[in-house]
């Protein structure tokens, strides 16, 4: 008996021992599975960090550019033109009209590079000896531009010296901002030695200095003075395609989501339709590029470039979004507040639209916002409809040729000055994602305020 | 200018309309002290629905006709032998001339008299037809107006005719799915099928060349356009990305969900979100900038020749941008499974890992399978990534450590330019559209179904 316990006590002690060790094994493969999960995470939210900080930090350098602070003479030996035609008594508006345009055109037939030359030499220590062409390759080609509006603007400056900042160019300003490798040699750097050096000259005399780059919202597109291309075309033209979208999708996408859930006899039509609209929302982007480029360009004529048209397309692209979410919106509202409505003996039409919809009201915005956002950021369908075309004005209406943000973004990335582009496409990046962000939070933000209320 | 005008007479005619119908239903009301049947906003309602659908067909059926009429008055201007003497391409220039003229903007060149002539016509015959148009649909609004607003009694049912025209109107919207459908399948199509003229159909489909150029040999004067080596490039990426996003999107939804405390599921669960909401113009760059040159330096140093533009790149790129895809729908997935089988898995001792490896994962592999099909077809569709990253070398080959082209590549490089749908170069973006639409439509399809038929097990 003792025997037999001992026994039963030994294997008990055993089967513990062999639990034990079973156990500590599966406490090990309990740690490493759930390290894994851990690790898991971490390495996703540590994708977003990296973006992030990878973003920022290749695009900060663009928000900032190098000014040259330049004394400029209107020196009447290189700006020989008549002085500003005057009106004199009994000229008749056209002769006047004429006389200023032909002095306008004069002006324009100058050299004002050679006064853009003068005013960096004047700048250059003395003695110090660089070609005219590597001395204006440190100055924006604009400049010339900036210089004779000044001068047509105010006449009188002939022979007079005034201090005009104009941009250093985008190989300077690659220099300067050190984006450029300082010791490559000279056969593959972009500027000349002598120019090289009279920029650092330049920039230990403070003549010049670095600014906020509020060019990049302010100008547009530029593909001959690199250094002042703007976002501010790309951005309207975003802005007009997310009027159309709002204006379109969202109206016809609440509607369709209130007919359905609401009005819609349960049908093989209405089933067809909802599978229909499922689908649609999983057809990849560029698939609504090519129904923009075939339909609307191919067969309705409507114009190449426009907002009007890639408005179109994110619309029929955010649809399906702006319904689904609705449809969810709409079958959560209680079933007591429609019963109340219709026991009040209002219609069925009145009881969706002063009852039912305005409790709604947070979701579908919130929808809207995200799909917005969504549209905001879309470019494979735009490259389709003919946005990806170089535009430098800003449309005024939805009609004009136009490009739109990610676009840009897609254009510069490809621009043959890598050096300069790519911290301006990195800029450009985070002021996309600026948007999104602004735009994701006012909907989280309206959310968490009008849910509270309702 | 003439649609403003347009607008605004619609808009005045509207107000009026709403007006007169409301007004005239208060003096019923309070006039004779009857009972009437609907609100006053209905019968201006309906009064402002009478008035505004004439004005507005016949506003439409100018826009649609106009166009051809004007055509056939520049035309009829024209001297009959200059008509004559001009092929299609002379004649349309010569109408864009006067046209130019009749603006006022004026052309470069010498205007000819008869031009000359020719668009002064046409300036005073677009503003007579203006006026004419104008005056037309004014007309018929205001003759609709009184026709309904004479109809307007106490007994008139407006609520019911508005709500009708307000149904009417929102199965309208509704259609605005199919029609996109429709108009999908049918550009894809009639285009494709364009192409399929130039191309057999088994040349593209089982061609190995992509090489869509003018060429002297080989495949014929068209350049030769195999799918094969895009459909290869587009599967190695998609395997490659899902290679990174299912382990990854998979844990990490296991970890949220099982393991988390809500507070850090409540912080962690937005950001990996965020990964789903960045354009992926945005991830073309990070691959292009970063990751390509990463790897690219990470093979030099253990030996391996990999190249910055890849299909390891874009890949890599494309899994990071699916992860929050998997690790959301794999979330819900596994909540949906029942309390009572993870409860049951715990009483028989069980740790928590094998019973999500056991129990879980076996009970919701179905709905996880078919999140993962979803997450497949966004990866086959997704297009700026490959195109900034995946380097575009549309060759036959199973390197992924080399520069492949994909089907949306390929869409981006035919259609961008010029969009002549005349020749084969651009008609086979269709082709190649309609290729990518069939195979992600089956694949959701396919999903969806998964999905359901195991959420149905539960129910």
């Amino acid at each position: 008996m003792t025997d037999m316990l001992s026994t039963g006590h030994q294997a008990s002690v055993e089967r513990t021992k062999l639990i034990r060790a079973g156990l500590r094994k599966r406490h090990l493969t309990e740690n490493v599975f759930k390290g894994l999960g851990l690790a898991a995470i971490i390495v996703a939210l540590g994708f977003v960090a990296l973006l992030f900080v990878d973003i920022v930090r290749r695009g900060a350098p663009a928000f900032t550019q190098s000014n040259l602070h330049l004394s400029v003479t209107f020196d009447p030996a290189i700006i020989g033109v008549e002085p500003a035609p005057v009106r004199t008594d009994g000229q008749s508006d056209a002769d006047f009209q004429a006389a200023n345009l032909k002095w306008q055109r004069d002006l324009a037939m100058l050299n004002w590079n050679k006064v853009i030359e003068a005013s960096l030499r004047a700048a250059a220590p003395a003695g110090f000896e660089i070609d005219t062409k590597d001395l204006l390759a440190i100055a924006e080609t604009d400049a010339r531009h900036q210089v004779r509006e000044q001068f047509v603007a105010d006449p009188s400056l002939l022979g007079k010296t005034v201090e005009v900042d104009v941009l250093a160019s985008a190989n300077a300003q690659n220099w300067i901002k050190g984006n450029i490798d300082r010791s490559l040699p000279d056969t593959q750097q972009q500027l000349s030695a002598p120019a090289r050096a009279l920029i650092d000259e330049m920039v230990a005399s403070g003549a010049i200095s670095n600014g906020f780059a509020w060019s990049i919202f302010t100008n547009v597109d530029s593909r001959s003075a690199p250094a002042s291309a703007g976002l501010l075309g790309a951005l309207v033209g975003t802005l007009w395609m997310m009027l159309v979208v709002i204006v379109l999708a969202v109206p016809i996408g609440v509607a369709s989501a209130i007919y359905l859930e609401e009005f819609a006899p349960k049908s093989r039509i209405t089933d067809f339709i909802e599978v229909n609209i499922n689908n649609l929302a999983a057809v990849p982007s560029i698939v609504f590029g090519l129904l923009g480029a075939a339909a609307f360009i191919n067969y309705m004529h409507l114009p190449i470039s426009a907002p009007i048209v890639g408005g179109l397309v994110l619309t029929l692209m955010t649809l399906p979004t702006i319904i689904i979410a609705t449809r969810g919106a709409l079958l959560g509202v209680s079933p007591a507040l429609r019963q109340a409505a219709l026991g009040m003996g209002a219609s069925k039409t009145q009881m969706v639209f002063h009852h039912v919809l305005p409790v709604t009201f947070p979701s579908i915005l919130t929808a809207t916002i995200l799909g917005v956002a969504h549209a905001l950021g879309e470019t494979a369908p735009l490259l389709l409809i003919g946005m990806k075309a170089f535009v430098a004005a800003v449309p005024a209406t939805p009609f004009d040729q136009a490009t739109a943000l990610p676009v840009q973004i897609y254009l510069w990335q490809g621009n043959e000055n890598r050096n300069f582009f790519e911290p301006r496409t990195a800029a450009a990046i985070m002021v996309l994602l600026l948007v999104m962000i602004l735009l994701n939070g006012v909907a989280i933000y309206l959310r968490s305020r009008l849910e509270k209320r309702a | 200018m003439n649609s403003l005008v347009i607008a605004g007479l619609l808009l005045v005619l509207l107000g009026l309309a709403y007006q007169s119908g409301w007004s005239r239903s208060r003096g019923l009301a309070t006039a004779n002290g009857v009972k009437v049947h609907s609100r006053p906003q209905y019968h201006g309602s309906y009064v402002a629905i009478w008035t505004l659908v004439p004005a507005l067909v016949i506003v439409i059926l100018w826009a649609w006709l106009g166009d051809g009429i004007t055509h056939n008055f520049i035309v009829g201007q024209i001297p009959v032998e200059t008509v004559q003497s001009l092929d299609q391409v002379g004649l349309n220039a010569t109408i864009a001339r006067i046209k130019s003229l009749a603006s006022g903007y004026g052309v470069a060149g010498e205007v000819l008299p008869y031009e000359q002539t020719a668009g002064d016509a046409l300036r005073s015959f677009q503003f007579i037809t203006f006026l004419v148009v104008i005056v037309a649909a004014a007309v018929a609004g205001v003759v609709a107006l009184l026709y309904a607003r004479s109809r307007i009694t106490a007994r008139l049912r407006a609520r019911n005719a508005v709500e009708r025209v307000i149904n009417i109107a929102l199965l309208a919207c509704s259609a605005v799915a199919i029609l996109t459908t429709v108009g999908i399948v049918a550009s894809l199509v009639s285009e494709a099928y364009k192409f399929f003229t130039f191309i057999h159909p088994l040349d593209f489909f089982f061609g190995t060349v992509w090489n869509p150029s003018f060429s002297s040999t080989g495949g014929g004067a068209h350049g030769q356009y195999g799918l094969l080596p895009l459909l290869a490039g587009t599967l190695m990426i998609t395997f490659i990305a899902m290679l990174v996003a299912v382990p990854v999107g998979l844990m990490a939804a296991i970890y949220l969900s099982q393991y988390a405390h809500h507070s850090f599921r409540a912080v962690a669960k937005p950001i990996i979100e965020i990964l789903a909401g960045i354009p992926t113009i945005v991830f073309g760059f990070f691959a292009l900038v970063t990751v390509g040159p990463f790897l690219r330096d990470v093979g030099g140093f253990i030996g391996l020749d990999i190249k910055a533009t890849s299909a390891l790149t874009a890949g890599v790129v494309m899994g990071i941008m699916i992860i929050p895809f998997v690790s959301s729908l794999s979330d819900d997935i596994l909540n949906q499974v029942p309390r009572t089988l993870r409860d049951g898995a715990y009483g028989l001792g069980a740790t928590k890992s094998e019973t999500i490896r056991n129990v879980l994962l076996p009970a919701a592999l179905p709905g996880i399978v078919g999140a993962f099909l979803l997450a497949v077809s966004r990866a086959v569709g997704e297009t700026m990534i490959v195109v900034l990253a995946a380097g575009n070398s549309p060759v036959l080959r199973g390197n992924p450590f080399e520069p492949v082209a994909t089907i949306t590549v390929s869409i981006v490089n035919q259609l961008t330019g010029d969009s002549d749908f005349a020749g084969p170069q651009s008609l086979v973006a269709f082709a190649l559209g309609l290729t990518l639409f069939v195979i992600t439509l089956c694949l959701n399809v396919f999903a969806l179904y998964i999905v359901r038929r195991f959420r149905e097990q539960y129910e």
